[in-house]
């Protein structure tokens, strides 16, 4: 189908460029902008005069819990979600159960996200056999089932000996390896972070030392066996700070957040919200800070959702018994563009961190962004409206998030995938 | 985010923490005690306040001597109470905790004393009630977590008053394992809320939680710096798996740098009182002749507790 969408203030993070103009789309393409192709005929014209007209939205972790978890969602329900938040490409963490570490499931997965036909999948493979952190998974099986990197999730590896060898066997391959920073003897039995909040709670804590610690590992480990770095979830401003040091001394390092942490800290635990318990801890509000500025700085890379959708019963108990996690698929957009509404950042360095950024953490190259011939994969959305984020808009099962209740910017008019409208709001 | 001890009219509906509680409530609860302490010395020591009123003692932790103080209180006031162990029942069924609250409203609960292992149990507890308007159902946090315990904190406010009348001038010191005590964490923000002047914690530092000063206190690691002039001594209890491993070496060494002895207790004033919330560890957190010393108000604390836990419960209960 030939699409025109009209008269949008199109945005094009990665070529930097912000104007009013038509984009045509032929064949699930950008067949051109500005001005129509030659004999350019367009079935449909999608109007989008005071809207902006961006890439499709890239997550770079969206648990959407198949396999295993399908009483907290199903992939049908998370696909809504991520059409309804203008996101067009998710990475999938490899925590399903069983663990992403299967060539065969990992296809499964893949072919039944196409059937779908909403947004595109890219799964991080397990690094370690069931994330046990002993033997390590058939990685280039993996690739070829389509993984684009290999993670641990939350899940720590003990056994440093162990990491060294896997992160050492990816770099045969020059495959990616995602590592969130968790020192496991340190980050053991505490729920939320070492500080005041904690104190007054009477929550167990965890230190900074346990992301810290964890990261002067990851890098040195990375140094030794020369593999390709990104570390996940990003905390705490100390741990942004080791990552910097080890760039100015020349290595290629990479970073995300997620937007709980780029937006929250542990204050907003209140009164034992259990929507706020989350790994990692949200931190002081001093790290919430750095962690900010770093990602307006581009010193943080890319901006997550780290979707997590946990059913109610499981967040309805005590925050120590609580499951962790907050959905976020339908709030990357909102909370990006409230975060450049806060700091003054120009809607196309914001867009970056969930556009063009976030297709090079994952290798892709024709997705991200609006160049002609690229994937059109589109998001088209409405800057000045807003919406309250309420448990009945959520189209992702799981309504545990922080921002229940609260008013955010944006509203996604159509999402687009690979030239087809799946969504219009 | 609305306080979830207090009701819309910002009057206490539950007794949660004590953290965050004026002045004037707390003064409140113990002017309201004082003239329950002489009931127990009566003939028939039974008032009608709570007469026909249900109070269920919501026990997931094991415990004695609170669920008793609280039974004998609840039954003082002439309220039909029922003892539940559930961490003996239910929810080792697989029950969820607000199932089990759900079921025992439906029972017609009137009042909720909750224990639990998890800070915030009871803050859920009042928080579900709350959303599901049963706003003439109370709760009383019995102790959770590492969280409050704030009828042991009031208990040790009425014990200091008692014997010290006004707070505005004391040095009060608290002595040993803060990091996993809610009584701990009560009592400071009672001292705070009461304008004790000078609030002393001692204690090795891996017992003393990263940024307690913040909550309004100095720190010490040399007790007998820390115990110099102090007009109020009050030991937390050391349980029994903290003694040995990473925290400490040994219930020895603890006893021999943080153990109260009579000679350290020398260097207090020579009238400071000696408080413990109990059960006692003899021989490790202090010593025998001074925990059966004049000094100590051990006893008079477990009494006065009873009356402490009539105050609140008729208090809530709107008596």
């Amino acid at each position: 189908m030939k699409i025109r969408i009209a008269n949008g203030r199109v945005i094009d993070p990665a070529r930097q460029t912000d104007r009013v103009q038509d984009v045509f789309i032929a064949e699930g393409k950008i067949a051109a902008l500005g001005e129509a192709p030659a004999g350019f005929a367009a079935e449909r014209t999608l109007e989008a005069r005071g809207l902006i007209v961006a890439p499709g939205l890239i997550d770079l972790a969206a648990r959407l819990r198949e396999p295993g978890f399908e009483y907290r969602a199903t992939l049908e329900s998370e696909m809504e979600a991520a059409m309804a938040g203008g996101v067009t490409s998710v990475a999938i963490p490899p925590d399903t159960d069983p663990v992403l570490d299967e060539p065969g499931l990992v296809e499964m997965l893949c072919y039944r996200a196409k059937k779908l036909n909403r947004a595109h999948i890219y799964p991080i493979g397990a690094l370690t056999i069931a994330l046990g952190g002993e033997r390590l998974s058939e990685m280039a099986e993996l690739v070829e089932a389509g993984c684009v990197a290999f993670s641990q999730a939350n899940v720590p590896i003990v056994d440093n000996m162990v990491l060294m060898r896997a992160m050492q066997y990816a770099a045969t391959f020059e495959f990616r390896v995602w590592l969130q920073p968790i020192a496991p003897f340190l980050a053991r039995n505490g729920f939320t972070h070492d500080g005041e909040v904690a104190n007054r709670l009477g929550l167990p804590g965890i230190p900074v030392a346990a992301e810290t610690v964890a990261i002067f590992t990851y890098l040195q480990l990375a140094r030794a066996t020369g593999a390709r770095l990104h570390i996940t979830r990003l905390s705490s401003a100390e741990g942004l700070a080791l990552i910097e040091q080890a760039r100015a001394e020349g290595m290629d390092v990479t970073c995300d957040i997620s937007i709980n942490h780029l937006h929250l800290c542990d204050r907003d635990i209140g009164y034992f919200n259990t929507h706020c318990h989350l790994v990692p801890p949200l931190r002081d509000q001093d790290d919430r800070d750095a962690l900010a500025r770093g990602l307006a700085e581009g010193r943080i890379n890319a901006l997550c959702s780290d979707h997590t959708p946990v059913d109610d019963d499981s967040k309805l108990k005590p925050f120590s018994e609580s499951e962790a996690g907050a959905t976020g698929l339908e709030l990357l957009l909102p909370l990006t563009l409230k975060w450049a509404e806060e700091s003054g950042l120009p809607l196309s360095s914001a867009l970056a961190r969930v556009t063009s950024e976030a297709a090079r953490l994952i290798g892709i190259t024709k997705a991200g962004h609006l160049a002609p011939g690229a994937r059109a994969d589109i998001c088209v959305f409405d800057p000045a409206a807003r919406t309250a984020i309420t448990r009945d808009k959520l189209k992702s099962q799981g309504k545990n998030t922080p921002f229940l209740g609260l008013e955010l910017p944006g509203k996604v008019r159509y999402t687009l995938v690979e030239g087809q409208l799946m969504f219009e709001g | 985010m609305r306080n979830p001890q207090l009701n819309k009219h910002g009057e206490l509906q539950h007794l949660l923490t004590l953290d965050g509680l004026p002045r004037e409530v707390i003064v409140s609860i113990l002017d309201h005690a004082a003239p329950f302490t002489e009931v127990a010395e009566r003939e028939v020591k039974k008032l009608p306040l709570l007469r026909g009123k249900s109070i269920f003692n919501l026990f997931f932790e094991n415990s004695t001597r609170t669920r008793t103080t609280f039974e004998i209180a609840a039954k003082r006031l002439s309220a039909d109470v029922v003892n539940l162990n559930v961490s003996t029942s239910s929810t080792a069924k697989g029950e969820s905790l607000l199932d089990t609250v759900d079921n025992l409203c439906a029972m017609q609960a009137d009042m909720f004393v909750v224990r639990h292992a998890a800070s915030g149990a009871p803050v859920l507890i009042a928080q579900h009630l709350q959303a599901t308007g049963r706003d003439h159902i109370h709760v009383i946090n019995a102790g959770d977590g590492r969280h409050a315990h704030p009828t042991q904190g009031l208990l040790d406010m009425y014990t200091i008053r008692h014997y010290k009348r006004d707070f505005t001038h004391l040095t009060v010191a608290i002595i040993g394992d803060v990091l996993h005590s809610r009584v701990a964490r009560s009592q400071i923000a009672a001292l705070t809320a009461l304008g004790v002047p000078e609030l002393r914690i001692i204690g090795p530092r891996t017992l003393l939680p990263d940024g307690i000063e913040k909550l309004g206190a100095r720190i010490f690691h040399d007790m007998r710096e820390g115990l110099r002039g102090a007009d109020v001594v009050m030991m937390l209890r050391l349980q029994n798996e903290r003694m040995s491993g990473a925290l400490l070496p040994t219930p020895q060494e603890y006893f021999k740098v943080w153990g109260l002895t009579a000679e350290k207790l020398a260097l207090a004033k020579p009238d400071a009182i000696v408080m413990h919330p109990g059960p006692l560890n003899r021989g490790v957190e202090i010593d025998s002749a001074v925990a059966d010393g004049a000094q100590a108000v051990i006893l008079p604390q477990v009494t006065f507790g009873i009356a402490v836990r009539m105050a609140v419960m008729s208090m809530l209960a709107g008596q």
